[in-house]
């Protein structure tokens, strides 16, 4: 039993106890569907449901037969391989266009700041499939659908918002007579952008970088409009292979995933942390 | 009080008695650093910096003095190169620098919150000025070694800014702004982050560094004292003008105009009515009747109004074995106790107040409220000044 305040009548201890619980509650309805994939993928029969022998135990009835499918498979092969390509090249791409956005957007001297923002970042509020739409339409002129190019531009522009609001985040706590500093130094502009700038917002362009990974990684409404069979990405797999053959693989695929998750939300809160302690040092 | 006229700038921007650049180093009349009729407006509208003129010879330490937002910092950010000058020049070594990338002036700069890079140690702060300037790696550690030594920090090299003290990164941001020896240092506010006692620990370090040295000092600040101790002249700004540019004591005992007067140090102001001028004393009737004797400032004119200036540290109460040529009555208000002095306040007719500042020893008066005295002066530590 917990030290509750000794004020506390029989009402208080009920309301009390009614909203822990209400709150592990939510908690399981959000972690369930998630957390029985894992158990599930082990399953030795091609079924969604926990065997006899699973319940029992029975050693016999777990196998990793589905996370071996996924690696004979070419078409898994090829998805997880484009899933990372394209995943890559695109949070690459809106690492650098979205940081020198972010950049650009903290000059004090920077015209038409709100409306610039409001454009770029619109890709994150605008509805996917509307976005999917338009982009299969004007893709269409360049010949980019059906295309790595095409695919990983509209993971960039998907991408790009959440570099521009993690940077300009880490931006905003940086002092510009550090920046005054390295110019009065001898130092040219670009010199002091990459000795001093970037060095400072590391961390916000890596986490912006991540999420514009993420992103990418579980995008499915973009590649079923503008992703040929040869861009298939996992997402892209995972879909067909609902419609097409239901087996427990798409659970240890979806297993993977989340273990990539935890990996990538891991590396965030790492940045977080030494990105705090940076500024610590900042006065 | 002119601040910056200079004899021969116009025959000099005529190129009549130029000698070349490359081979005169310095200004026609012998100036380093010359600012010429330099103006700056943010929005085109007010000027922040009306008409500044000043002439700076090599090795000197100017401070700019002034309330906040009388236009100093613009000046510094100006010569500095993060501000563009509306109009007017800066000249340095003769050469116009107003079209001058800031990162090729060559000017050593220190700031205020010290401006230290978070991510590189004290040594590899130090080194990044000679690395610009691709100094090699031997000759760069050698340099910083020196330069740590000479701020009385050799083991603090491997250290990051995070790790020290205020007072030990001014000194590093000080070093640094030092190492890759320009002939100019611009400090803005350096000291107004640190307490009392380690600015004037750091007051006596730029000083050291300064005679050692010989650079060339521009620096800014509204802390008069930090003024008053390190500068060899003083500009005194106020909206956007300079209102006198003087040597300290100079500038304390001959202030050219009630602005300076009350802005530098404490003063006391008495109305009053000038009578006639001769010789440059005025003779002045204050309210209340009495006659005072006075130096005459600039523009002051028989029969108009005019304030009288005298320090706290000038005035004696009777008797005294001080000499005196002025004498009012004036009734005793209160006294602080301050320690080393006692701070006595006096009223004089109508309301005026007057401060006198006394040493705290045997023959400080012993008075009550109430109290009437007579405050004694010389003629020559009073100014009258046109009200």
């Amino acid at each position: 039993m917990k030290h509750l305040p000794a004020y506390f009548t029989f009402w208080h201890i009920l309301g009390h106890y009614s909203l822990k619980w209400t709150a592990y509650l939510v908690l399981a309805f959000l972690m369930l569907p998630i957390v029985i994939i894992v158990p599930l993928s082990f399953n030795a029969e091609p079924y969604f449901t926990f065997t006899d022998g699973m319940l029992a135990l029975d050693p016999a009835a777990y196998s990793t037969r589905w996370y071996q499918a996924i690696f004979s498979d070419a078409n898994w092969l090829l998805s997880i391989k484009n899933s990372f390509l394209i995943g890559a090249l695109a949070a690459t791409l809106s690492t650098v266009l979205g940081t020198i956005a972010a950049v650009g957007l903290s000059s004090p001297v920077m015209p038409f700041k709100r409306l610039i923002t409001a454009l770029l970042l619109s890709p994150m509020i605008v509805p996917l499939i509307i976005i999917a739409a338009g982009m299969f339409f004007f893709y269409t002129r360049f010949n980019l659908v059906g295309s790595y190019a095409g695919l990983v531009i509209a993971h960039a522009a998907l991408g790009v918002p959440f570099v521009i609001i993690t940077v300009t985040a880490t931006l905003s706590g940086f002092d510009r007579s550090l920046y005054n500093a390295g110019i009065s130094m001898g130092a040219s502009p670009v010199k002091v952008f990459w000795d001093v700038v970037i060095p400072l917002i590391r961390p916000g362009v890596i986490s912006g970088g991540l999420f514009a990974f993420v992103t990418s990684f579980d995008e499915v409404v973009l590649v079923l409009f503008l992703a040929g069979p040869e861009q298939r990405t996992i997402p892209r797999q995972m879909f067909s292979g609902l419609r097409e053959q239901i087996n427990p693989t798409i659970l240890a695929v979806a297993t993977l995933l989340i273990l990539i998750s935890i990996a990538l939300l891991v590396t965030l809160e790492i940045l977080r942390r030494r990105s705090e302690r940076m500024r610590g040092t900042e006065f | 009080m002119d601040v910056g006229r200079r004899p021969g700038a116009r025959e000099r921007r005529d190129g009549t008695t130029n000698g070349g650049i490359g081979t005169m180093p310095l200004d026609a009349n012998g100036a380093f650093l010359s600012f010429r009729n330099v103006k700056k407006s943010y929005d085109q509208k007010t000027l922040v910096v009306k008409d500044f003129n000043l002439d700076v010879q090599k090795g000197e330490f100017i401070t700019l003095l002034g309330p906040s937002g009388s236009g100093k910092s613009t000046v510094l950010m100006m010569l500095a190169g993060f501000e563009g000058v509306t109009s007017g020049d800066i000249v340095i070594a003769g050469q116009s620098v107003t079209r001058t990338a800031p990162y090729r002036r060559n000017i050593g700069m220190v700031f205020q919150n010290y401006a230290l890079f978070p991510h590189m140690t004290i040594a590899e702060n130090l080194a990044y000025p000679l690395r610009v300037r691709k100094m090699n790696k031997a000759a760069v550690k050698d340099r910083v070694n020196e330069y740590l030594r000479l701020i009385e920090m050799g083991s603090f090299g491997g250290r990051y800014p995070g790790q020290l003290s205020g007072g030990q990164r001014q000194r590093v941001a000080l070093a640094r702004a030092l190492i890759f020896e320009p002939s100019l240092i611009l400090m803005d506010e350096p000291l107004g982050a640190l307490d009392k006692k380690l600015r004037e620990q750091m007051q006596y370090e730029i000083t050291r560094l300064h005679e050692q040295l010989g650079f060339t000092v521009i620096y800014v600040t509204h802390d008069q004292t930090e003024a008053l101790t390190m500068s060899s002249r003083i500009a005194v700004f106020n909206d956007g003008v300079v209102q006198q540019c003087a040597a300290p004591a100079q500038l304390y005992e001959r202030p050219s105009n009630a602005f300076v007067a009350d802005f530098i140090g404490e003063n006391n102001f008495i109305p009053g009515k000038v009578d006639r001028i001769e010789g440059g004393k005025a003779r002045v009737t204050v309210a209340g009747g009495g006659t005072i004797t006075a130096d005459a400032a600039e523009g002051l004119k028989a029969g108009a109004d005019c304030v009288l200036s005298i320090r706290p540290e000038k005035l004696f109460i009777k008797p005294t074995s001080h000499a005196y040529d002025n004498e009012l009555v004036a009734e005793h208000v209160t006294h602080h106790y301050v320690g080393d002095f006692i701070r006595f306040y006096f009223r004089v007719a109508e309301g005026t107040e007057i401060t006198i500042k006394v040493l705290n020893d045997l023959a400080a008066p012993d008075l009550k409220a109430g109290d009437k005295a007579s405050l004694v002066w010389l003629a020559k530590d009073c100014i009258a000044f046109p009200a």
